[in-house]
Formats: C-alpha cells, sequence, structure tokens
C-alpha cells in the first residue's frame, strides 16, 4: 500500500496502481477518453492529465503508478490549463453538430466539453472528414467523429479475443476500421458501443429513435442463457428501446452478447399476439379473457373427464420464469397428471432418477477464470453462453489448458490447449479413454460395472495428455454443455463426464439450455419430481415421449413446438393428431393455428415480473419494464386464474413475489450439487449406422425472441439452413459447396444447400436445428441420408 | 467459415527468408517479424502489397489481418498500389525544403510526365513524396531503392535518371 495525497486528500493505494483507480476509488473524478478499467492503458487521449509534485510536466493519471509520498492534484491551475488544452485540441477535428449526432445526451466528449472546453473554436481550417463504414447489421459508424481512443480496437484484442477493428493509417490519415469492407463477427462485438466515448460507434436497430433523456432504466435479466446477464431496459412511452448491460462483477462483469443486447427488436414483431383466439369450427375467433378460460377449462375437464389425467401434458421453455414454471407444474399436478417438462431438446433421460436437485455449474461463474485446466464436452460455448466462454477465455490466456470433446472442430476466441474432434458417437468412447488413462494414473479402482468395458478401450495420446492434465491442475472443472445434454447418448457421457471429474479432482458442472433450466428443476417443472426437488408421488412421462405417444391434450407455455423440440416433424404431426391444444405464448404463427384450439396471449420477460435462476443457483428476480401489449398477460396470472377457474387449492397469490417465496421456503434446504449417482453405462457404442446429424442450435436461433430480431438475424453468426460437410465427406457424397442436397432423416426428407466445412468431422454432417427450413426433418442427433437427387 | 490457405501466396524464398526473422524472436512473438516480411513479400511483389498477401503474411505469423494492415500502413515504406520498377523518393521535409527540393520536384513532375504516387506508362518510375530521410547535410535529396542521391540540381537528377534503365 502506498499513501498518497491528492487534491489534499490522504488516500491509501494498492501497489502499482494507477493515480486514476486510486482517484476513482476515491470518488475523485478525473476525466478521461481511453482509460477503461477492464482494457490496457493506451495512454493516447491525454484528458486524464494531472499535476504531480516535482514532476515538471503534468502527467497522464491513467499511465502514472502511485508511489509513496506522491502529492497529486487534479484541479490545480497547471493541470487544469492543462486538461483544456487536451480539449481544444480533441474538438479540432470533431464535429460540433451534437443536435444531429444519435450520442447526444450521453457522450463523454459532450459532458467533458462541457468541463474543460472553451466557448470558441480557434480552429478556422477546415476539419478531417472520414467516410463510414458497414461494419454488419447491429452497429453503426460515424468515424468522422471517432477521437482515436482505441478503446473498440482493444476491446476486440483483449476481450473479444479476436482483432477485427484496427487504426491504420497514421496521424491525419489515421482511421479506425476494417481496412476491407467486413462485418465485425464476435458475438460480444455490441460492447463496443459503450466503450465508445463518442458518437462515432452507436447501436443501429436503437439509432435516431430515442434520445437518452427521455428513456425510464428498469433492470432486468437476459432470458437468453443459463448466465443470467444482468440488463437494463430502455423504455419510453412503453416500448423497450433498447438494452445495456447493468455491471454486476460476479456474473457478466460490464459485459453483454449481442444475443442479450438485440433481442429486444424481437419484442415488438408483427408476430406479437395481443388478444385470446379461439379455434371455432376451423375459424379463429379473437375473444376475451374470459371466453378463452371457459374453453380451455372446459377443453381439459372433458378431456380428463374423458381419458383421464394421464391424456394430458404440459410442456414449457426453459426459459419460462421460474414463477410461470412452478404455477404451470401445481396446475398440472392438481389436475392429476404428472406429464410436465421443460426439457424440450433432450433425448436421453435414463438417469434423471440419478441427478443432483438442479443443473449447477459445479462453482460460481467468477471462478471459472481462476482455473489451471478445463475440459468441455459436446459444447459450442463461445456462441451457446458467450459469458462463460469469456470467463474462459481469461483463464486460457493466463495459461489454463482448456480441452475439448467435441463433434465439430468449433473455433473459439482463445487458445484451445488439447482438442478430441470425432463423430458424435464416438464421444463416449473417447470418454471412457480419459478415465481409463486416469484409472491408471490414481491407481483407483474403476466403478462398478466399468472394469468390464474399459478392457476393449485404447487410451490414445491426446486422452491421455487431457487426463494428465486435468489431474496436474490445481484447480479444475469438467463441463457437460449444451450440445452432449441433447445427445442420445445423454447419461453416458454425463456418467463419464462426472468420473473424470471425480477422479482428477475436478469440480464437475452442466451448461443447459435456456435461461431458466435450473429454475425448471427447483420448480418442479419434470415429470419425476416435484418442487424443491421432491420425489414425486406418480412419475410422469417426458418431453420426448410426449411427442413420441401422442396424448389426447397438450398445454404448452412459450414453446413453438416446430421449431424447440427435438424432432419438429413428429411434435407438430402429433399435436395436429390431438384432440385439445392450447397455446400461451407472446408469438403466434401460421403454423400454430392449424395445430392449437385455444391461443393465449402472454408477456414475454420484459412485460412480466419474474425470477431466473442462473447456472450457479443464483435467483435474480426483476419486475416487468413496459405494460403487457394489447390484452397479453403475464403468463403467471393467466396461470393463478386458471388454477382458481379449476377449483384447485392454493391459487391465491397477488403477487408473483408470493408465488417465488413459497417455492424459495421449500427449496431452503437444497444445497447446490454436483453429485451423479454412478451408474454404468451398459455400452460405449452407438447402435447407429451411416452418417451422422448434428443439429446444433444456432446462437441466433436459440428461442422465440431471438429468432424475431431482425438485426441478429442479419448477422454472420445466424447460420443460413445447410448440409455442413467436410470436403472428404462431400466427395465421397460426389457433392460440392453450393449443390443442393436432399437430406433424409427417418421419413421425412428437405433439400438444402451444401456448405464445405472443414470443422465437420468424418461420419457426419451439421444441420442446423431450430431454424424453419430444417423443421422439417427429424431428431437433432441421428442418421440422415444425403444425395443430389 | 473455413478460412482459404493463402500462405502459397508466399514464394519459397520468401518463406525462407521470413523464417530467418521469425528466428530472431521468441519462439511465442512470431509477429515481431511482421516489417521484415511485408517488406520481403513487397519485394516478390514488384514492390507493392495487396490484401491477398498482406493476409497470407497474417497468416504465416498467426496474426489477425487488421494488425498486419495496420502496420502496413502505417510505415510509408510499404506500397498499397503499385509502384514503377523504380521508385523516386523525394523529401520535401524542411532542410529539403529550404535547398530547393521545390524546384526538383518540378522538375521530376515535368520530366516523367506524372505527378506523387503515379507511375509513367511505362512503368520504369513512380513518384513520392516523403518526409526527412535524415540527410538534410545533403539537401536536396531523394532516394531510389537503396541508394541515396544527394546536392541534388535539375541537371544531376537528368543524368541520375539517365544513367539508371
Ligand atoms: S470508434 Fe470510438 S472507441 Fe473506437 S477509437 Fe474511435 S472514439 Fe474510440
Ligand atoms: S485517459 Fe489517460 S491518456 Fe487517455
Ligand atoms: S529534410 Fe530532407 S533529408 Fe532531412
Amino acid at each position: 500500500m502506498a499513501d498518497i495525497e491528492i487534491n489534499g486528500k490522504v488516500i491509501k493505494a494498492r501497489d502499482g496502481a494507477m493515480v486514476i483507480e486510486a482517484a476513482d476509488e476515491a470518488g475523485i473524478t478525473i476525466p478521461r477518453f481511453c482509460y477503461h478499467e477492464k482494457l490496457s492503458v493506451a495512454a493516447s487521449c491525454r484528458m486524464c492529465l494531472v499535476e504531480v509534485e516535482k514532476a515538471p510536466k503534468p502527467l497522464p493519471a491513467c499511465a502514472t503508478p502511485v508511489t509513496d509520498g506522491m502529492k497529486v492534484w487534479t484541479n490545480s491551475p497547471k493541470a487544469l490549463a492543462a486538461q483544456k488544452n487536451v480539449m481544444e485540441f480533441l474538438l479540432i477535428n470533431h464535429p460540433l453538430d451534437c443536435p444531429i449526432c444519435d450520442q447526444g445526451g450521453e457522450c463523454d466528449l459532450q459532458d467533458i466539453a462541457v468541463g474543460y472546453g472553451s466557448d470558441v473554436s480557434r480552429f478556422s481550417e477546415i476539419k478531417r472528414v472520414v467516410r463510414s463504414k458497414d461494419i454488419g447489421p447491429l452497429i453503426a459508424t460515424d468515424f468522422t467523429r471517432c477521437i482515436h481512443c482505441t478503446r473498440c480496437v482493444r476491446f476486440g484484442q483483449e476481450i473479444a479475443g479476436v482483432k477485427e477493428l484496427g487504426a491504420t493509417g497514421r496521424g491525419e490519415h489515421m482511421e479506425i476500421g476494417t481496412y476491407v469492407e467486413k462485418s465485425v463477427g464476435s458475438e460480444l462485438s455490441g460492447n463496443i458501443i459503450d466503450l465508445c466515448p463518442v458518437g462515432a460507434l452507436t447501436s443501429k436497430p436503437f439509432r435516431f429513435t430515442a434520445r437518452p433523456w427521455e428513456l425510464g432504466d428498469i433492470l432486468s435479466v437476459s432470458p437468453h442463457d443459463c448466465v443470467g446477464s444482468n440488463l437494463v431496459l430502455q423504455t419510453r412511452r412503453n416500448r423497450v428501446m433498447r438494452v445495456v448491460p447493468q455491471a454486476n462483477e460476479a456474473i457478466n462483469e460490464t459485459w453483454i452478447s449481442d444475443r442479450d443486447r438485440f433481442s429486444y427488436v424481437g419484442l415488438n414483431s408483427k408476430e406479437r399476439l395481443d388478444k385470446p383466439m379461439i379455434k371455432v369450427e376451423d375459424e379463429w375467433r379473437e375473444v376475451g379473457w374470459e371466453t378463452a378460460l371457459e374453453r380451455v377449462v372446459k377443453g381439459i375437464r372433458d378431456l380428463i373427464n374423458g381419458h383421464g389425467a394421464e391424456q394430458f401434458g404440459t410442456l414449457m421453455s426453459p426459459s419460462s420464469t421460474l414463477e410461470e414454471m412452478y404455477l404451470l407444474q401445481k396446475l398440472t399436478r392438481g389436475l392429476g397428471s404428472a406429464n410436465i417438462d421443460h426439457r424440450l431438446r433432450q433425448s436421453d433421460f435414463s438417469d434423471q432418477e440419478l441427478l443432483p436437485p438442479f443443473p449447477w455449474l459445479g462453482q460460481e461463474i467468477k471462478q471459472l477464470e481462476k482455473l489451471n485446466a478445463a475440459l468441455l464436452v459436446g459444447s459450442n460455448v463461445r456462441k451457446e453462453q458467450p459469458i462463460i466462454a469469456h470467463r474462459l477465455r481469461k483463464a486460457a490466456v493466463s495459461g489454463a489448458s482448456v480441452m475439448f470433446v467435441n463433434p465439430v472442430d468449433y473455433s473459439f476466441n482463445f487458445p484451445v490447449a488439447e482438442k478430441l474432434i470425432g463423430n458424435p458417437d464416438r464421444m463416449v468412447r473417447v470418454l471412457a479413454g480419459i478415465a481409463k488413462a486416469l484409472l491408471d494414473i490414481t491407481g483407483d479402482v474403476a466403478p462398478e460395472g466399468l472394469q468390464v468395458l474399459l478392457e476393449n478401450v485404447s487410451v490414445g495420446d491426446t486422452e491421455l495428455v487431457v487426463a494428465e492434465r486435468l489431474k496436474a491442475a490445481e484447480n479444475s472443472t469438467v463441463l457437460l454443455g449444451t450440445l452432449a445434454l441433447q445427445s442420445p447418448q445423454l447419461s453416458s457421457l454425463r456418467a463419464l463426464s462426472a468420473l473424470i471429474a471425480k477422479l482428477s479432482g475436478a469440480r464437475f458442472g452442466q451448461l443447459p439450455e435456456g435461461a431458466n433450466s435450473s429454475g425448471g428443476w427447483l420448480a418442479g417443472a419434470v415429470p419425476h419430481r416435484g418442487p424443491a426437488g421432491e420425489e414425486a408421488a406418480v412419475a410422469g412421462v417426458n418431453a420426448s415421449v410426449m411427442f413420441e405417444h401422442p396424448l389426447r391434450g397438450y398445454l404448452l407455455m412459450g414453446v413453438e413446438p416446430e421449431l424447440d423440440t427435438l424432432s419438429p416433424a413428429t411434435s407438430v404431426k402429433i399435436l395436429e393428431q390431438a384432440s385439445f391444444v392450447v397455446l400461451m405464448t407472446p408469438f403466434v404463427s401460421e403454423q400454430m393455428k392449424r395445430y392449437a384450439d385455444v391461443i393465449l396471449p402472454v408477456s414475454p420477460f420484459s412485460e412480466t415480473s419474474g425470477t431466473f435462476v442462473n447456472i450457479e443457483g443464483r435467483w435474480q428476480s426483476f419486475s416487468g419494464a413496459v405494460v403487457p401489449l394489447g390484452e397479453s398477460r403475464p403468463a403467471w396470472k393467466v396461470l393463478r386464474v386458471l388454477g382458481n377457474l379449476f377449483d384447485l387449492q392454493g391459487f391465491d397469490y397477488t403477487s408473483s413475489e408470493q408465488v417465488r417465496d413459497e417455492l424459495k421456503a421449500s427449496c431452503e434446504q437444497i444445497e447446490p450439487s454436483s453429485r451423479v449417482t454412478w451408474r454404468c453405462p451398459t455400452s460405449l457404442d452407438a447402435d447407429s449406422t451411416g452418417l451422422q446429424r448434428i443439429g446444433e442450435v444456432p446462437i441466433y436461433a436459440a428461442d422465440a425472441l431471438v429468432r424475431r430480431s431482425e438485426p441478429l438475424q442479419n448477422t454472420q453468426d445466424a447460420m443460413a439452413a445447410a448440409v455442413y460437410v467436410n470436403e472428404s465427406v462431400a466427395t465421397g457424397l460426389g457433392l460440392a459447396d453450393g449443390d443442393v442436397a436432399q437430406v433424409r432423416q427417418g421419413g421425412d426428407s428437405i433439400w438444402l444447400p451444401v456448405v464445405i466445412d472443414e470443422r465437420v468431422a468424418d461420419g457426419c454432417v451439421i444441420v442446423p436445428a431450430a431454424l424453419a427450413e430444417t423443421a422439417g426433418l427429424g431428431a437433432i442427433y441421428g442418421s440422415v441420408d444425403i444425395s443430389k437427387n | 467459415m473455413t478460412g482459404r490457405n493463402l500462405i502459397d501466396l508466399l514464394t519459397k524464398d520468401s518463406r525462407a527468408e521470413i523464417d530467418r526473422w521469425i528466428a530472431k524472436y521468441p519462439a511465442d512473438q512470431k509477429q515481431s517479424a511482421v516489417m521484415a516480411a511485408l517488406r520481403i513479400v513487397q519485394e516478390q511483389n514488384e514492390g507493392h502489397l495487396t490484401t491477398e498477401l498482406m493476409d497470407a503474411v497474417a497468416q504465416y505469423l498467426q496474426m489477425d489481418p487488421i494488425a498486419v494492415y495496420e502496420v502496413a500502413t502505417f510505415y510509408s515504406m510499404y506500397e498499397m498500389k503499385p509502384v514503377g520498377r523504380h521508385k523516386i523518393c523525394v523529401c520535401t521535409n524542411i532542410s529539403c525544403m529550404l535547398c530547393g527540393s521545390e524546384e526538383i520536384v518540378e522538375h521530376l513532375k515535368k520530366k516523367l510526365g506524372i505527378g506523387f504516387g503515379e507511375v509513367t506508362p511505362d512503368g520504369r518510375f513512380s513518384l513520392k513524396e516523403v518526409e526527412c530521410l535524415g540527410a538534410c547535410v545533403g539537401a536536396p535529396m531523394f532516394q531510389i531503392g537503396e541508394h541515396y542521391y544527394e546536392h541534388l540540381t535539375t541537371e544531376k537528377v537528368d543524368r541520375i535518371l539517365n544513367e539508371i534503365d
């Protein structure tokens, strides 16, 4: 610790801290443009000049380390003169047209100019003009306004891990840009909008639609992934105009992914439903809530009375709120059915009794950056949970070995120490190899049943290295990713991953899809367990069974079965056959109208209060930012009314907080855990034949809201519907890049363009799921046939 | 999706030469060889760089392409457009200016029929304005290839240009 004095105030500062950090901590403001606490120090703008005792000239506070006994003045005549002069220089080339600049009102340059600028400009020459570049659908550029602080450049290099923007040319000719016209492709790119201190980088979808002082700020939580990034929804006249991050060091720091930032555009989609609708003799009619709910009650009652409650099932999006999930399962169970699920894309449920109370990361998110080694199984973490990837990146750049067992050689924004890429069917065998290597290293006895299976497993070099690195690391983790959680061999993958973690002393964790999978388990939105992990008295059937063996009636909440389920084509067929289908959804499509009988408009996350439990087990509640659109209503209120209409007990809530607190009280005893009770896989091999489909869910197709955000759909990351194969597989099939091929899976077939993609392993193809064009196919994993005609 | 392999654009000789530079730096700091690599590749390509060649350098040194563009556009010795067989770099900075560089420039422009940044139709010469080359004692001066020509007069310029092919 160093004792320093700033403006006469004595301060204790951390050794090695810069003066600006010490001042910030003490609440003393020093103007700055290039300095940012999360980025390296560039010291290029000179706005932070301060007077330091014994220094002949003012020094930049952002690049001057504190020393014991140092005396600093931030507002002495000398410091002020320096700051004013820097300001004058900065304004020389900066346009003075704030009224037509989108940054006006939230511009650091504007604010600081008010404090340090002079009233008249002495510069009468011609200002520099820089052509603006098109860097994609998310970020608008106005490079004439750029003051060359290089925050955006450093962000790309240091945080996003892909340097896409740079400063080309020099002096008067220096320009920020990509040099060759191209879109920036990082999934975190929107953060440079917040970083840019001027109006050079602004949000394209938000541009020129509102002024910052017109916006109201409401805190919220991301509805897209299990991270639970904290958001600020900025609203005006009952409309979400923009989304920006809310800093939370424990979760998202100061960043959010582009998905969290730009998905709000979908909230105002034309497909939003604003009135309840019922089908009367094949005609859709808009009706009042009372009529619609009566119809729901009658429909479900008739069905249950006629065929039994087991003929009724409910399914919900894993991004539903905790309150919604809890009430829907309470309603379902109250009606005598236990057919409840939120695991819409899961295909192997055989280990569900062996699992801990809810899927958990095994650690806190912020601990990830301290790891020495990590093994991710079946995960494209960079696109699935971008903020988790950011933490892993921090670990990797400071030397951690981040390793993958994956069906696709995904590109990551950090160095990958080891990777085992192969056909998805082989993943179990690969894990068995790693486990075998670990058993050899530790001398432990294989858990029951495994020894026999391991006999014909050979340990490859990479498997051995992975085992050694995990074992040697002091602080390590094994994470089961979203792709693995959708695999038909999930239970084997999970058992072996957990075993590897145990043998190597690593923490075991999972990365499920949706914003609230952890909440789904806690709320009892699974057929075999009630709220708080209680064993269910009668177990119901899971999502995949419900879509395979038709029930007579379904209630779906926040689900678009034609995109959000394991086998969309089958799901839709089953729903068409059902005698009564109720949808609770913010959006309506023509397809829904074909199989539904009642469609109830419910609120998306921005219009309801609720809670998401993130993957750390953190309960984060939020309130609605705007009032529900038209006659749509928060789903928890609809469920409460339904509970009452069915004369069920315990539906007298007056607020969503009451619902949450009721569940919370019963969850008091639950400790997060990663313990997976061992059950030996029956075999290490899948009985599949032929080409294997990998139905990965593209980042911007993950849920109903993000699919309706047009700017996100225009990015590179919005994967085109195609068959992605590597060159040698394509040649074997007689296919070339750009061909149109027929893809057959089970009895279904569709035509798709072929894209040669060397990331895909031999023996498999990527045919993305959750896209309208591929919805006609079967399960997201499985054998496919591909041919030219 | 999958980046094209551009390394083949670098000739075998260029690669050998770049490797020699890479060897001078620690193994994990290949990018330190970027300036040398750009010079070598520029020579290979008759004196100028193209985006593809810069991308090839980026791949070879495992850098982000934009980082290579930054270096290439920062220094004045890298050319982004075709140049003549002989690139005449005329200094117009203070000492040269005081000693008559304006007249030299005028003379060159008239004689070659081109302005700064242009190439003669026969591809022999191109003209470039540069800042102080550290040869103020010999002002006015210009540089062609690796040679400095100092104390220039219009006659001397004529002689020099006649002597080189
Ligand atoms: S665009 Fe903005 S963030 Fe980037 S260098 Fe210019 S002023 Fe700084
Ligand atoms: S903030 Fe210190 S030089 Fe820019
Ligand atoms: S000014 Fe021309 S060489 Fe120095």
